[in-house]
């Protein structure tokens, strides 16, 4: 048996460089659109006293949902011990931390007041669960880098199995902290449930489409050879990840049609007739779960490579409306202060907010993924990360039982 | 910015934390007792009349300042208490509704089935258990032990998580760039604010804020200021007799702003 090797990506091309100037071109405007809403002040953004959170944190949760999500392919392989993961398992942490890293990029930026981020980091209040967030997002990223190198080093592989748990343990609560963000507050009809939580938990689907971009791209780049049978693995999966997504939601809008008191926002979101209706049922239902179902699915696109880019490009779409619809739809309804009256008053009481996002925003979500690609780009090039092959005829042998290396 | 950061300090020693300039505090508080006997002997009775305390004393729980408001007498389309709170606190306009400051406004509600209409101002209820204060990180969100809730501006980050879990939708952020603060009212761009209860006014022992003080001017009296904890208090009396209710009362927060009428 021939263990799995490892090997960098070729950096030498102008494409290569060109690639990873391009994602750095992104970061940078990033950057100048978080100077100017910095300098200016949130007026300049669509955010208001009304939707106090935008764009970016629509890009910053997907982003940090999305890394606890690609990490399930290590997750896999170390924890579940499905061998044929396992030679994924070196991309999966490294796109995890990228992707993480890219998210919590974006909400800095947007703070009032980035400047102050050392106070964030010196003064905590542990009854806050962003407090615990600041622990969590950090700890992933070491625990995933700690994983990482078990994998990575020969020396220290037979511990690649208890770092595996524990970063798979610690993913589990990081994305029930992040779903909890939205699960405390008991202020607007719209969260304030404890299934906010697991919601974000199962939203494995957002993550493994990406993964699986990255690595039809990167094995595209590389010339190295994917074959069918990891791919198929991982469409199989990403269906069932899409289903169990849309489990929760269905849960999510079945528990508050039956209480009485939600039946307004439900109505709002569900059959509205706004914008946040149409990208429920459109774009989140429709293109990003039951078109990527059936592309994985239908006898006639089941094994096609084009529909299964497809389908993962609609199930991040997907995941795009998703958190539209829960972050800018939850907090356009208006709060209900007066039960059963109507109210008005100069801060926009009782009407629906709206909101029109600014070209900043959207450059800085931009960049939060650029940083991201930035980070996984270079880390291709510079260590082995990569299987050299993943053909069929290399599956076939159960690689991984005899590739320690890999995890 | 001074004032800020006594009442923070207060705050701290209040709730136990041992503050780390404490022997220096002590000798200010003692120069400034000192000093104050010496120069403003009237000023020692005023605290005892108002209820205020001496500066070098922490804020203490005994007290829990609180406002009545009493919608019968509050008329729709007056805002005399807006009005006094911009001008207390320096909240200018820029013709941008959605992103302007309101640390309070007047709200109408009507009855859907009855028609009935109520006005009242609206402003931070100043929560016993504030669900702001909670959700915020850094713990720049705080309540004083005489129960009045604060954004401490030096160490609030901008987050905007306190705006997301406020009920009452009291809270604003500053959008741009401000000029000419007024020094008791510290404001900066990228924080997020709200009504104070005119911190400043009470500690100095007005014994009244810039929006009750407004609406009695006017005749309205429609608001009342005072201390909840004390049963003698023109503010307990009246809702001994006459009750008072909280919005949002199933929610479990006590606040420290209570409505009739409502």
């Amino acid at each position: 048996m021939k263990p799995t090797r490892f090997s960098p990506l070729e950096a030498n091309s102008t494409s290569y460089y060109g690639l990873l100037g391009l994602f750095a071109l992104f970061v940078l405007i990033a950057l100048a659109a978080a100077h100017h809403m910095e300098s200016e002040g949130h007026y300049v953004t669509g955010m208001t006293n009304q939707i106090v959170w935008g764009t970016p944190h629509i890009f910053a949760v997907f982003l940090i949902v999305a890394a606890s999500g690609a990490l399930n392919v290590a997750s896999i392989g170390t924890v579940f011990g499905v061998q044929d993961y396992k030679p994924l398992s070196r991309l999966s942490a490294l796109l995890a931390i990228a992707l993480l890293v890219g998210g919590l990029s974006i909400l800095v930026l947007d703070l009032g007041r980035p400047d102050r981020l050392i106070v964030a980091m010196t003064y905590y209040n542990f009854k806050s669960i962003f407090a615990w967030n600041i622990f969590l997002y950090t700890g992933f990223l070491v625990i995933v880098a700690v994983y990482l190198w078990t994998m990575m080093e020969g020396r220290f592989n037979r511990y690649s199995k208890y770092t595996g748990y524990t970063a798979f343990i610690w993913r589990l609560i990081l994305t029930t902290g992040t779903g909890s963000i939205f699960g405390f507050l008991v202020a607007r009809q719209a969260y304030d449930a404890a299934i906010m939580a697991p919601i974000v938990v199962m939203s494995f689907s957002f993550g493994l489409a990406v993964f699986i971009l990255v690595l039809m791209a990167a094995y595209k780049w590389s010339n190295r050879p994917l074959g069918d049978v990891i791919l198929l693995r991982l469409k199989n999966l990403l269906g069932v990840f899409i289903g169990a997504v849309m489990y929760f939601v269905l849960a999510y809008h079945l528990t508050n049609l039956y209480v009485t008191e939600n039946h307004g926002v439900e109505e709002f979101i569900l059959l509205g007739g706004n914008v946040y209706t149409m990208v429920f049922w459109f774009g989140q239902i429709l293109l990003g779960s039951l078109a990527p179902l059936a592309l994985l699915y239908l006898p006639q696109t089941g094994k096609s490579r084009t529909a299964i880019v497809l389908a993962s490009i609609l199930v991040i779409l997907g995941g795009f409306a998703q958190l539209y619809v829960i972050i800018i739809g939850g907090q356009a309804y208006p709060l209900n202060l007066f039960p059963g009256m109507e109210e008005s008053s100069s801060f926009f009481d009782g009407v629906v907010a709206s909101y029109t996002p600014s070209i900043y925003e959207f450059l800085l979500g931009l960049g939060g993924i650029a940083i991201a690609m930035v980070i996984l780009t270079f880390g291709l090039a510079i260590l082995s990360f990569l299987p050299e092959s993943l053909s069929d005829s290399i599956m076939r042998e159960s690689p991984a039982k005899s590739a320690k290396a890999a995890g | 910015m001074t004032q800020t950061h006594d009442t923070n300090n207060s705050q701290r020693t209040a709730v136990g934390d041992e503050p780390v300039d404490a022997s220096r505090r002590k000798f200010m508080g003692v120069a400034a007792a000192t000093i104050g006997g010496l120069t403003i002997a009237p000023g020692v009775i005023l605290y005892a009349t108002a209820g205020a305390r001496p500066v070098d004393q922490p804020v203490s729980d005994t007290v829990r300042w609180g406002i009545l408001i009493d919608t019968n007498q509050c008329s729709e389309g007056c805002d005399d208490c807006v009005t006094a709170c911009n001008e207390e606190n320096g909240l200018i306009g820029h013709d941008r509704p959605r992103t302007d400051a309101q640390w309070i406004r007047k709200l109408t509600a009507k009855d859907k089935s009855t028609g009935h209409v109520i006005s009242l101002p609206m402003m931070c209820q100043h929560c016993e258990h504030p669900p702001c204060v909670d959700v915020c990180p850094t713990g720049a969100s705080f309540r004083r032990a005489d129960g009045i809730v604060l954004v401490d501006k030096h160490t609030c980050i901008g987050c905007r998580y306190c705006m997301m879990a406020c009920p009452y939708k009291a809270r604003s952020f500053v959008h741009e760039t401000l000029t000419d603060q007024k020094a008791h009212a510290p404001r900066g761009k990228g924080t997020v604010e709200s009504c104070t209860m005119c911190v400043h006014k009470v500690d100095n022992g007005d014994g009244t804020t810039a929006c009750v003080d407004a609406c009695s001017q006017e005749g309205h009296n429609a608001m009342m200021f005072g201390d909840l904890n004390d049963p003698d208090s023109a503010i307990s009396k009246r809702l001994a007799q006459f009750g008072g209710k909280q919005i949002r009362a199933d929610l479990g927060l006590n606040t420290g702003v209570r409505y009739q009428g409502i």
